[in-house]
């Protein structure tokens, strides 16, 4: 486990080094020169000139990479050219709200998807499974865009349940209830995929997982069938279920600026479209680069946890 | 009666007819776009904004420019469809013949490539998308050549599977055997056997393909006004949802019905070419 634990760590670190390779590369290839940005149209071209060499924008590619990597590893994104200020306390504070959204979706999208799937996989082909598949089929076709203004629409104008924009009232006490109200409509809509994913790989994992000798062992045996399906066989589809949750999450983090446009959520992909809008680069770059770590991180945590549950992946 | 399985079978065929249905209509309306009697889609009629549906003259109503919603939506299928295809046949093409070439030589090249397609898959694919866009600028060109890129490892990776298991296959040792050079083998002996898998994987992604390219529109990232595609439609509408629910609900749902076709038939399409994914 040690030698895997030490395999995964060092893959990780490349892939982070990559990653951050690829957003410095991306956007340093981009159209429009910051220098110009930055001065504005006004500019002189001493002025640019200056201000390039003081930005290290006149240095080969790799030296920029690396003044920029270092200065992120110590927390300095740069400073947002159209809010004016450092990067980072500002990501923080968006990142705070997706991952609020996307804990809300979470935990709709696993519990639920997971249930379809057992319940769905138990009886093949009755009513339950046909209806699962069909939500699972219109769950993966809907745009999560236009779910969220179909529940706005509906629970936010007509009803007027709850609230259709924003995490807090304007004029409300910040408090857990308000945040709540405000997270039950955005959070449902960005469950969908997620809960149609999971019910179906729930599903079929299930049905692998039932046909297998040792589940007809235990009904030989005489236990009942809620033991059969939710000891014998529900523990071995824990397996996959914890790299498709990894996976899941890596939707729901950037998933979540579609969701996060429609109910105006202050979140980092809410931001980040506005900053690509505004051509606001080191915003874009921080936020790709916060969300990518988040993502490689988790998928890390995951493949550890795969390795922890099912020790033939740590020996292969 | 038919047996449960049967049954089931029976359903599953008719939902897959239904899908086949729904696309081939779109796909219908969106080539006879400009043969059909409909008015200009970008024509303005500022007396008959937010017009209902049903309204005399607008059957679908209008939006907040008073713009046929009908019209708009029918030439919007055309800019969606054209814009998830291409984009589709871009990572796909991109993808097989990277998927080809590092299944089939191995070695350093392959070792290097999929370090490459790793780390692309190391970034969420919306976000990855995102980043390219703001790379190459906001606009309907680069937000399809952007949902492209982010899939051309899905493909890549899936095609390299395929093909590391046919060059180990007998026919192919025996045409190597008479002398056969690697294009020719590539070409007449390993291509054949990689359609099937292809065009799953395409039916698998197309419905996927079409909802990035219009949520970059949604977001402001794709298409751009007063271009009349489904994305920017739904954004438009957006803004008018208190007073006129049906100028976001119907782009919205032409999008889900799409989206919803496709899938069903590359259910099917899965179902009969690799039934070892059902």
């Amino acid at each position: 486990m040690r030698r895997y634990l030490a395999h995964r760590l060092i893959a990780a670190l490349f892939v982070l080094i990559g990653v951050s390779f690829v957003v410095f590369l991306a956007l340093h290839l981009a159209p429009g020169d910051p220098a110009q940005i930055l001065l504005g149209p006004m500019a002189t071209p001493a002025e640019l000139t200056t201000l390039r060499g003081q930005l290290g924008l006149d240095q080969p590619v790799l030296v920029q990479y690396g003044r920029w990597a270092s200065r992120a590893i110590h927390g300095d994104l740069g400073r947002s050219i159209m809010l004016r200020r450092a990067v980072l306390p500002e990501l923080w504070r968006r990142f705070h709200a997706t991952l609020v959204l996307a804990g809300g979706a979470l935990l709709l999208a696993f519990p639920l998807g997971v249930l379809m799937g057992v319940l769905s996989a138990a009886r093949p082909g009755s009513r339950i499974d046909q209806l699962s598949q069909v939500v699972a089929m219109i769950g993966i076709s809907m745009p999560a865009f236009w779910v969220g203004l179909l529940l706005i629409i509906g629970f936010s104008v007509r009803l007027g349940w709850l609230p259709g924009t924003g995490m807090y009232a304007p004029v409300g006490d910040g408090g857990l209830r308000d945040l709540l109200t405000h997270l039950i409509l955005p959070a449902i809509t960005l469950s969908l995929v997620p809960l149609a994913i999971i019910s179906r790989v729930t599903r079929t994992n299930m049905l692998d997982v039932i046909a297998q000798d040792y589940v007809r062992t235990a009904r030989a045996k005489g236990a009942s069938e809620p033991r059969v399906i939710g000891w014998h066989a529900f523990r071995n589809t824990l397996v996959p279920l914890v790299r498709v949750f990894g996976l899941e999450v890596g939707y729901l983090l950037a998933g979540a600026v579609y969701v996060e446009t429609v109910f105006s959520w202050p979140g980092i992909g809410f931001m980040m479209v506005n900053a690509i809008l505004t051509r606001d680069f080191p915003l874009v770059q921080g936020g790709v680069l916060l969300i990518a770590a988040t993502y490689v991180l988790i998928n890390l945590a995951t493949d550890l946890l795969y390795a922890c549950v099912d020790p033939r992946v740590r020996h292969a | 009666m038919p047996s449960a399985p049967a049954a089931t079978a029976g359903r599953r065929r008719r939902w897959r007819v239904a899908g086949a249905l729904v696309v081939t209509a779109i796909a219908v309306m969106a080539v006879l776009a400009p043969a059909l009697p409909l008015p200009d889609p970008n024509r303005t009629q500022p007396s008959q904004r937010l017009a209902p549906p049903l309204t005399p003259g607008y059957p679908l109503g209008s939006d907040h420019l008073g713009r046929d919603l009908l019209s708009r939506v029918i030439w919007g299928a055309r800019v969606s469809l054209m814009v998830g295809v291409l984009a589709t046949l871009l990572a796909m093409l991109a993808g097989t013949a990277v998927g080809l070439i590092t299944g089939f030589y191995g070695g350093v090249t392959d070792n290097m490539v999929m370090r490459g397609i790793d780390l692309i898959m190391a970034f969420p694919y919306i976000l990855l998308a995102m980043l390219l866009v703001a790379a190459l600028g906001p606009g309907l060109v680069n937000a399809m050549i952007a949902v492209a890129v982010v899939n051309v490892s899905f493909y890549a990776r899936g095609v390299r599977a395929a093909v590391l298991l046919l060059r180990e296959q007998e026919f192919v040792e025996a045409a190597r055997a008479v002398g056969s050079t690697e294009g020719r083998i590539l070409r007449r002996h390993v291509l054949p056997g990689i359609v099937g898998p292809i065009l799953v994987f395409v039916s698998m992604n197309i419905g996927v393909m079409i909802t990035e390219s219009a949520g970059l529109s949604f977001i402001g990232l794709g298409a751009q006004p007063p271009t009349a595609d489904w994305g920017t439609m739904l954004a438009d509408g957006r803004q008018f949802i208190t007073v006129a629910a049906h100028v976001a609900a119907i782009p919205g749902l032409a999008i889900f019905l799409l989206v919803l076709g496709c899938n069903l038939v590359g259910d099917g399409l899965r179902d009969a070419l690799d039934p070892r994914l059902r």
